[in-house]
């Protein structure tokens, strides 16, 4: 269990970003920098909220599995869901490569 | 007949089956409307001319072959970007999505399908849903009709915006901590988030999935109903859609019956922090409530402290693992990165998420990414997951002794465009009244109840009731409305200025 934060720092932001694969700016990096402390010590304030006793709700309207009927229904051609792709080859998402440097 | 976009939805709906008017030349004064107003206002992103007319014309067809139609069919209605609609383009309001032309229907554009409502477009919102002010659009800010240098709310601002403006009856809405409820409050309109899982969320693109619930946005609490009943029901493609009977809302909305209704006035959402006006048009409304036979009785939700904190936790990491969806790889934006020769996936990934993402989507799944990162989760999640069972027993309680609650549906009116971009906490602060109902999966309503002395700007006033007692909400919204409008004379949108009027 970590400590309430009180500070976070461009190296944690950046950590965050490459966590979340989003190529943040300088600019960028700087900027929420400054703006999540002040967020971050506000949602804090949860940690002394509830005791070890009271259970963690994840849902409003708690559910068991829900399973549709095992039937046959029409679904999308290859050719509608290929149709918003960036890049397509012989019916298939045509994507970059997959693994980094040899 | 008044002029035809200035009638409730439920007038248009009883012109049209009287033959008074066609729903051709219904939606062809909402499009007019909508090409004189909206280059001010821009609470739409997409017209869809061509499809509206051509729906409308199919429901006259129908309605002189003798067919039996639905009730609505030929009401135009007007749809926020954040619902799928197939072969209309579906933004959510983001660049990462500019250009998509979706190749299904949500279950909402289904049913609105099947009962011939003619869309006359898409509405602008916070991309993804991701703000209470229009501003963070990655297409620019929808205006307030009350005041075009103000915000309109959000997230659904271009929805409540359409509305106030006669642009539409009817549209659809969503709210995750109250992109419907709040909006409503800032442009004098209805809007309702109904039970968690009484609307299919089957196509809505997701923020938080726990959060989410679509609803209608209209000019009256019986518009409403009509919208709610036809959006709501069981739907197998949700599984956390409720599998029962949609609430009565149209009977409730019709009936308004005040008398002996017990109604609790939340302590915690009623003092310092609301603005003058806004606590005086709701002492005014709960004066007027308890004279038609309501018992009011203050009510305290102690753990309300810890809402807003609990809200952006949940919110952001529920956002921030929806969002990775959005990956470059099977549709939308794919940007490579500049100065790497053959980049790998993951590079493109981070390139066009850092491209697509506007500030707010990008700070919010930062922020998810902390809550939910080894290390911290329990100390943030788990815990903001502990403040949602203290709110359900807390709301449990409060609904023993009274029917709904109520309180001002936000602490202020609308502010101007710009004022609270560089604070998002400030602006955070604005969701304290609604975000709880989320938390918890109650329905709420926000109702139009007077302007704010010191602005003139409109006021809401928020109605809750328990998990699927959705008709409560507008049992009590349609007696207070009906006692306003006499009061007032006329429904508060009359005292709205003229827009367009000059041109």
């Amino acid at each position: 269990m970590s400590e309430p934060v009180t500070g976070i720092s461009r190296q944690d932001v950046e950590h965050l970003a490459g966590l979340a694969r989003i190529d943040l700016s300088d600019a960028e990096i700087d900027q929420l920098a400054t703006e999540l402390p002040a967020i971050l010590e506000h949602v804090a304030m949860v940690q002394g909220a509830a005791g070890d006793d009271v259970p963690a709700m994840s849902h409003p309207l708690p559910v068991d599995n829900v399973f549709r009927v095992d039937a046959v229904r029409p679904g999308l051609t290859a050719e509608e869901a290929l149709a918003g792709a960036p890049d397509a080859e012989q019916q298939r998402f045509l994507v970059p490569k997959i693994l980094g440097e040899q | 007949m008044s002029e035809p976009i200035r009638m409730t939805a439920d007038e248009m709906a009883q012109a049209l089956a009287a033959g008074e008017i066609s729903s051709v030349e219904l939606t062809r004064s909402h499009l007019d409307r909508i090409a004189t107003v909206d280059g001010d206002l821009h609470a739409f992103l997409h017209v869809d001319e061509e499809g509206a007319l051509a729906v409308a014309a199919d429901v006259d067809a129908r309605r002189a072959a003798g067919d039996q139609l639905a009730y609505l069919a030929g009401v135009p209605v007007a749809v926020k970007d954040i619902v799928v609609t197939r072969g209309v383009p579906t933004t959510c309001g983001s660049k990462i999505l500019q250009g998509w032309v979706p190749p299904y229907d949500a279950t909402i554009a289904a049913r609105l399908k099947a009962a011939r409502l003619p869309m006359l477009g898409k509405t602008n919102m916070d991309e993804f849903a991701m703000g209470s002010s229009t501003e963070h659009s990655a297409y620019g800010p929808t205006r307030n009709p009350w005041d075009t240098s103000r915000v309109p709310g959000g997230s659904g601002g271009g929805s409540a915006a359409a509305v106030a403006a006669f642009e539409a009856p009817l549209a659809i809405g969503t709210d995750t901590g109250g992109s419907i409820r709040q909006p409503g409050a800032f442009t004098g309109t209805v809007g309702v988030k109904p039970t968690y899982g009484a609307v299919s969320r089957y196509g809505l693109v997701a923020m938080a999935s726990s959060l989410d619930q679509a609803g209608p946005v209209t000019r009256t609490v019986l518009d409403a109903a009509l919208l709610h009943e036809l959006i709501a029901g069981h739907d197998p493609m949700d599984s956390t859609s409720i599998d029962g009977p949609v609430a009565p809302v149209v009977s409730a909305a019709r009936h308004g019956n005040l008398k002996g209704l017990r109604i609790g006035i939340i302590r915690e959402l009623s003092g310092d922090g609301f603005q003058t006006g806004v606590r005086a048009r709701f002492d005014e409304a709960v004066d007027l409530l308890t004279g038609a036979g309501a018992e009011i009785v203050e009510i305290s939700i102690p753990s309300l402290e810890y809402a807003l904190a609990a809200y952006y936790l949940v919110m952001p990491s529920e956002a921030s693992s929806n969002l990775a969806r959005f990956d470059a790889m099977r549709y939308g934006l794919r940007v490579s990165p500049e100065g790497v020769d053959s980049p790998s996936a993951e590079q493109v990934m981070a390139a066009t998420r850092d491209a697509g993402f506007g500030d707010e989507v990008k700070r919010r799944i930062i922020v998810g990414t902390y809550a939910l990162s080894s290390g911290y989760y329990d100390a943030y999640y788990g815990s903001a997951q502990k403040v949602r069972t203290l709110l359900a027993r807390d709301f449990a309680a409060a609904f023993e002794g009274v029917d709904v609650l109520a309180s001002p549906t936000v602490p202020t009116t609308a502010y101007p465009l710009g004022d609270k971009l560089d604070d998002p906490l400030a602006m955070y602060l604005g969701d304290i009244a609604t975000l709880p109902a989320n938390l918890v999966g109650i329905p709420g309503l926000s109702l139009p109840i007077g302007l704010a002395d010191e602005d003139q700007l409109p006021v809401g006033m928020q109605f809750l009731a328990p998990a699927t007692a959705d008709e409560r909400l507008y049992n009590v919204a349609a007696g207070l409305e009906s006692l306003l409008e006499q009061a007032w004379g006329a429904p508060l949108l009359t005292q709205a200025p003229m827009l367009g009027a000059v041109r």
